[in-house]
């Protein structure tokens, strides 16, 4: 590995959080601190902060603290002591440019993974704390610019990447176009309602990742599934405005999905290989809305594929040959507990499988999710730089063969692929629906 | 020196107590109004299956990946803990004024026992200060009112062995073993100590929300 020291480095200028600095009075910091701490925030937040008694024993649970030569101000309870502390501790009463410092480390130091949950003795929630901090941001204005403005996406077009209700659709039937080169047959059948499965994508998919609808559509048709897509916005699931803070678009948007499947009148939604979306939609949007478990089962890639292996609608016609190591995302493994089914669909398909270490719940997180990878390039180098343990469970794991790491979340995707990149680790990543479209039975 | 002594053993014990268990249940009492009020929904997630799971792994040691990382703290946290608990309840000296006060009584360490459990809890809070000033991740959380929480645990134990053996004005220790012992339990309810009360409740919600919306593990 040519890198194996990363040296801190101050990140690049983000215009969204100076300019959002630029107007702000320490009345109105006062202000919003207030509103949540005593507004939006309740016993959770009081027993985790009179709980805790400060024994670092979350910190070996963090890659960023493992990453950064243990340094202390990248343990979890580290970062609650940066932020809402001294918020606390000071009743409101801080200025800008710690308002700067407290977004830089809730939103750009901290993947939300929760890994940190199973590490202190206590279980206290850090990455709930971090979540309220990044809501006081929010109420400021002072976010990521990057992020900022997949946010602005969800609030005008319901999805994450400016795509138009006509260029969706548009996308849709050139894949479907695409995929009858190889099965003349195939359809993506759009707004049909009463089919069994709403079939639904993150905004990335139709913006640069196509190929992945395509793929989708070739599982569904020869599984003989009974689905659909919208045509109309709704059909994104993912969901940037949860981690900035602004839970209002949140709601917004989850509610436009699920009433989009409500309006089809599907049974399940399947989603595809995203995690922070199946966080979104499984856990936290459906939450505000006010339902305790989604209002319409939530099934993910890994789960799907799961079952289609299991009740045999889809066969394997020869197994994946290059070995194949598989990360566990956070947000479907922590979050979901799809990990042995994520196992059981790899030795379906694959000829050798080897386990990275530490795995299932261990694992370490991929550094890109929870909204960090999408806070864009000014923070990218801190990123990768942050996750020299993924780098190194990684070369471990190919030490032992190696080539291929399955990772079925788009933000752990590409987060890996930077780190592979960055470390040089001579593997390449690939979808779990890579795989099996790749190795399974077609007409 | 005997006024003081029977105002801390009377009064001041009375006062104790009652700021104690009072003090106790008013904040857990604070805590489920808030809840109630706040964020409702915390009770719909509960479940008492997986808050027992949880709990039952933290409090067995070396049953966590965490405790298994780090063997000296667990055997020293699981030893402190544990000895910090029984050493009042069935101290022979404490059970024997129960036992003359309210006619109650319960089987007793004998005092070779006793010691050696004070002991463990002065070396323990001893271990927790030194882990504190040189593991860079804890010195860096620290702050005062941990090491207050530190002297305030370790008083009652500090002056209980030297009062047991006589050393120095055994009457001037045995009211400071009793003035600490007060204060530490008033000290329950109002400093981080309340983790006594708290911490149960944190890990059996985040149990339930890994067991039954994660169907993970979280330990």
């Amino acid at each position: 590995m040519p890198e194996t020291k990363p040296k801190d480095a101050p990140p690049a200028v983000d215009e969204g959080i100076e300019r959002g600095i630029a107007g702000l009075t320490e009345e109105r910091i006062r202000k919003a601190i207030r509103r949540v701490l005593s507004g939006e925030t309740g016993a959770r937040l009081k027993a985790y902060v009179d709980t805790c008694i400060h024994c670092g024993l979350c910190s070996e649970a963090c890659h960023f603290f493992l990453s950064r030569d243990r340094d202390p101000a990248y343990a979890p309870v580290g970062k609650v002591k940066q932020t809402l502390w001294e918020m606390l501790r000071r009743d409101g009463r801080v200025g800008p440019e710690f308002i700067k410092q407290a977004r830089i480390v809730a939103s750009t130091h901290c993947n939300l993974c929760k890994r940190c949950a199973m590490y202190c003795p206590f279980g206290i929630d850090v990455a709930y704390l971090m979540l309220v901090v990044r809501r006081i941001c929010h109420l400021l204005g002072v976010t990521p610019l990057y992020i900022q403005d997949t946010a602005n996406s969800h609030a005008a077009t319901l999805n994450q990447m400016w795509v138009k209700d006509d260029e969706w659709i548009d996308t849709l039937m050139w894949q479907e176009e695409e995929a009858r080169g190889e099965i003349p047959d195939l359809r993506i059948p759009l707004e049909k309602e009463g089919a069994d499965i709403l079939y639904s994508v993150i905004g990335p998919e139709p913006k640069f990742q196509a190929q992945l609808i395509y793929q989708a559509a070739v599982i569904l048709h020869v599984a003989g599934v009974d689905w659909t897509m919208p045509a109309t916005p709704g059909w994104d699931n993912s969901d940037m405005a949860m981690f900035t803070g602004d839970n209002e678009i949140m709601g917004r948007l989850k509610r436009a999905h699920f009433e989009t499947a409500a309006r089809l009148r599907v049974n399940r939604i399947v989603m595809g290989e995203c995690g922070h979306a199946f966080r979104s939609v499984y856990d936290v949007g459906n939450r505000w809305l006010g339902w305790s478990m989604p209002p319409i089962p939530i099934v993910h890639a890994i789960d799907f594929y799961h079952e289609l292996l299991e009740e045999g609608r889809i066969r394997v016609a020869r197994l994946f040959e290059e070995p194949v190591t598989l990360h566990d995302p956070c947000n479907v493994v922590r979050g979901g507990g799809l990990h042995e089914k994520a196992r059981a669909v790899v030795r379906r398909t694959c000829a050798h499988f080897i386990e990275m270490e530490p795995n299932r719940e261990h694992n370490y997180c991929c550094c890109a999710g929870g909204g960090v990878i999408n806070c864009g390039p000014p923070y990218k180098k801190h990123r990768v730089e942050s996750n020299r343990v993924k780098a190194e469970q990684i070369a471990a794991a190919k030490l032992k063969g190696a080539k291929i790491v399955i990772t079925p979340c788009h933000n752990c995707h590409s987060g890996i692929e930077d780190i592979i990149h960055h470390y040089d680790l001579g593997v390449e990543t690939r979808f779990l629906g890579d795989i099996l479209y790749q190795v399974m039975e077609k007409p | 020196m005997n006024e003081l002594y029977r105002l801390a053993t009377g009064p001041l014990l009375w006062a104790s107590f009652a700021v104690f268990v009072g003090g106790s249940l008013f904040r857990l009492l604070e805590l489920f109004l808030l809840a109630r009020r706040r964020e409702r929904f915390l009770f719909t997630y509960l479940s008492l299956r997986y808050s027992l799971r949880s709990i039952g792994h933290w409090i067995v040691p070396f049953a966590t990946v965490n405790w298994r990382r780090h063997p000296v703290l667990t055997i020293v946290t699981f030893a402190f803990h544990l000895s910090l608990l029984i050493t009042p309840l069935f101290l022979l000296a404490h059970v024997v004024l129960w036992d003359e006060a309210w006619n109650v009584s319960w089987p007793a360490l004998p005092d070779a026992w006793a010691i050696v459990l004070s002991l463990i809890v002065i070396a323990g809070c001893v271990f927790f200060f030194v882990r504190r000033r040189v593991t860079p991740e804890v010195a860096y959380v620290t702050s005062a009112s941990d090491y207050v929480i530190l002297g305030l645990t370790a008083a009652p134990f500090v002056t209980g062995v030297i009062a047991y053996y006589q050393w120095f004005d055994v009457r001037l220790f045995t009211l400071l073993h009793v003035v600490s012992g007060e204060a530490l339990l008033v000290a329950v309810p109002f400093t981080r100590i309340r983790h006594m009360l708290f911490a149960p409740l944190t890990r059996a919600y985040m149990g339930s929300e890994f067991g039954a919306v994660r169907h993970a593990r979280d330990w």
